[in-house]
């Protein structure tokens, strides 16, 4: 199976401290990767490095084999990445559907056919698909800011998919949600990787989650891998025991 | 929304539409003036809450723009060209400054972004006062015709107000379909959440420049209607105060409102008239009547109507969840 992201060596530091430090992995394709670690061991900051939001101060990034570092977020996204965020980030404002219209809209036609073309980019029955198929059917005309957190984390992922996307990357999906609703996005995540070979980095510290939900874990602390493997593995791994599992 | 709720808003709307074209022509020429000036300044507050209330970028240079509308359409007129040609000219002229000014945005947010804005507006002022060779610096330019649209002259005041209330109907439709596409949503997602919009393919670059440069020509264009509606200009209606004036405007009526800037507008150039018989305490009264509203509504009057609708939406939504709730517990 070919690698759709291979990151090399990649670096980020913030004055004197190593926040990423070297870090090396590739996901192939259709794989869901699981990323775990203690709070500041660089996860999120490796995530904005891989897609743009920050500059690596080294190191190279890859996608389908041609380097993407220092592109855009928007570039990025244009090529297939796409992603969720730690913290919630709909567009409280907009209604459900609406928000579903806007994270698919920029992968439609070009400037002048966003303006002059229809003014749901065509994206109304794609939307109501995805609303379908995240159960949100009743809340479709909802403002987004309105619903409950685990509502809006559904959303929120489900917005992650409208761009039809071959990679994305998840940063703490699980957060807050509560144990139906996470059923819930568990079973939506695996039906998309096995309907659409979509590819998933996940970044979370439900244990039960990623062990459950991923072929593969990383294991990063202080900025660098410490473990590398399927889950079973990493759980017996002692150096992972010791920096982050416990006994 | 409801049938009702729907026909309703179509025959408010189109009494409306009948009071702007028919109420007028009982007007005196100050009347006629004050309602023309109106509608120029709509069109200019519309391009700054493009600009400001959906796309969230500050500017404090929206009477810069409505400057350099006036100018080139007062001296291109003056000249022999025709007003279309100078209206031209000047939504041009003002989107390509105004996208260049929308480059500091890149960089720069909120307050810093007013100043850069506000050095503009000042260095704006400066030319139109400073350049007399092209400007006629504090002198002005004077006898600026006002147009004859297809063979009719508009230089009693009932025809060109018709001219202006016809303008602000052509910005509106093109308005109202910009913020209903998908650049209006685009517009919002950079307002609400720049980071968010680049994850999802939004060039955020690019439609920040372009939030800038419509905005701008939409002051443009205002300039171009104000030229020949006073018939004299000189720098000082385009100094600092008038960008603020606008702000007023956006703020007041609702920011990121399609009616905001109408009724910011109104409150602007029509209070201050309906306030007169005050006599001397009339600018104080409307200074009050302004801080007042904003202290009961930040979002401005549309702001107090959208609470309400809210309120109403999580009303009913409550009820509808109770009722499935209860069916839910019946069928257990």
């Amino acid at each position: 199976m070919s690698a759709v992201l291979e990151v090399t060596n990649i670096k980020k530091s913030f004055g004197g401290i190593h926040a990423v430090n070297g870090v090396s992995f590739d996901v192939r394709e259709g794989e869901i990767l699981g990323l775990i670690g203690p709070n500041g061991c660089g996860k999120s900051t490796l995530f904005n490095c891989i897609l743009g939001q920050l500059t690596p101060t080294g190191g190279d990034v890859k996608l389908d084999g041609k380097t993407v570092t220092g592109l855009r977020p928007s570039e990025l996204n244009k090529l297939g990445v796409s992603r969720t965020f730690q913290l919630l980030q709909v567009f409280p404002k907009l209604s459900v559907r609406e928000n579903l219209i806007l994270a698919g809209q920029e992968h439609q036609g070009n400037m002048g056919s966003r303006l002059f073309g229809r003014s749901d980019a065509g994206l109304t029955d794609a939307a109501n698909q995805m609303i379908g198929f995240f159960k949100l059917d009743h809340l479709a005309a909802e403002q987004a800011g309105g619903l409950s957190y685990g509502q809006q984390k559904l959303l929120d992922a489900a917005m992650a998919f409208m761009g039809g996307p071959r990679l994305v990357l998840l940063d703490e999906p699980a957060g807050g949600v509560n144990p139906s609703m996470l059923s819930d996005l568990k079973d939506r995540l695996v039906a998309i990787n096995r309907e659409k070979n979509a590819t998933f980095v996940v970044i979370e510290h439900n244990m039960e989650f990623v062990m459950s939900l991923c072929s593969r874990v990383m294991v990063m602390a202080e900025g660098k891998v410490l473990a590398m493997g399927r889950p079973d593995e990493v759980r017996k791994n002692p150096a992972v025991i010791e920096a982050y599992l416990g006994h | 929304m409801s049938n009702f709720g729907k026909t309703l808003k179509i025959v408010l709307g189109l009494a409306v539409v009948a009071a702007l074209i028919l109420v007028p022509m009982n007007f005196n020429r100050y009347g006629l003036f004050i309602l023309s000036q109106w509608a120029v300044m709509t069109i200019a507050a519309m391009g700054l809450n493009l600009t400001l209330g959906y796309a969230g970028q500050v500017s404090l240079a929206q009477g810069a723009f409505v400057g350099i509308g006036a100018y080139t359409a007062a001296i291109m007129t003056t000249h022999g060209w025709p007003l279309p040609a100078a209206l031209v000219v000047a939504i041009g002229l003002s989107f390509a400054v105004g996208w260049v000014l929308g480059y500091p945005a890149l960089r720069v947010q909120h307050h810093y972004l007013a100043f850069v804005t506000l050095a503009f507006s000042t260095l704006a002022f400066l030319v139109f006062r400073n350049e007399s060779w092209l400007t006629g610096g504090i002198y002005g330019i004077s006898n600026i015709p006002r147009p004859n649209i297809l063979g009719f002259a508009t230089n009693r005041p009932l025809p060109f107000y018709y001219v202006c209330l016809g303008s602000l109907a052509i910005v509106s439709l093109a308005v109202w379909w910009l913020i209903r596409s998908p650049w209006g949503r685009a517009f919002m997602a950079l307002r609400e959440n720049p980071l968010r919009a680049q994850s999802l393919g939004v060039d955020t670059r690019r439609y920040t420049l372009m939030a800038f440069a419509i905005g701008s020509a939409l002051g443009g264009v205002a300039g171009a209607l104000y030229a020949p509606l006073t018939q004299y200009i000189d720098p000082v209606p385009f100094n600092l105060s008038l960008s603020l004036d606008l702000l007023m405007m956006v703020i007041v009526g609702g920011a990121g409102f399609f009616f905001g800037p109408f009724l910011g507008a109104m409150i602007a150039v029509l209070l201050p008239e309906w306030l007169r018989f005050t006599e001397g305490y009339y600018l104080m009264l409307y200074a009050v009547a302004v801080m007042l509203l904003l202290i009961w509504s930040p979002t401005g009057i549309l702001g107090i109507l959208d609470r309400y609708m809210a309120a109403r939406r999580t009303k009913a939504a409550s009820a509808l969840r109770a009722v499935a709730k209860s069916r839910l517990e019946t069928a257990q």
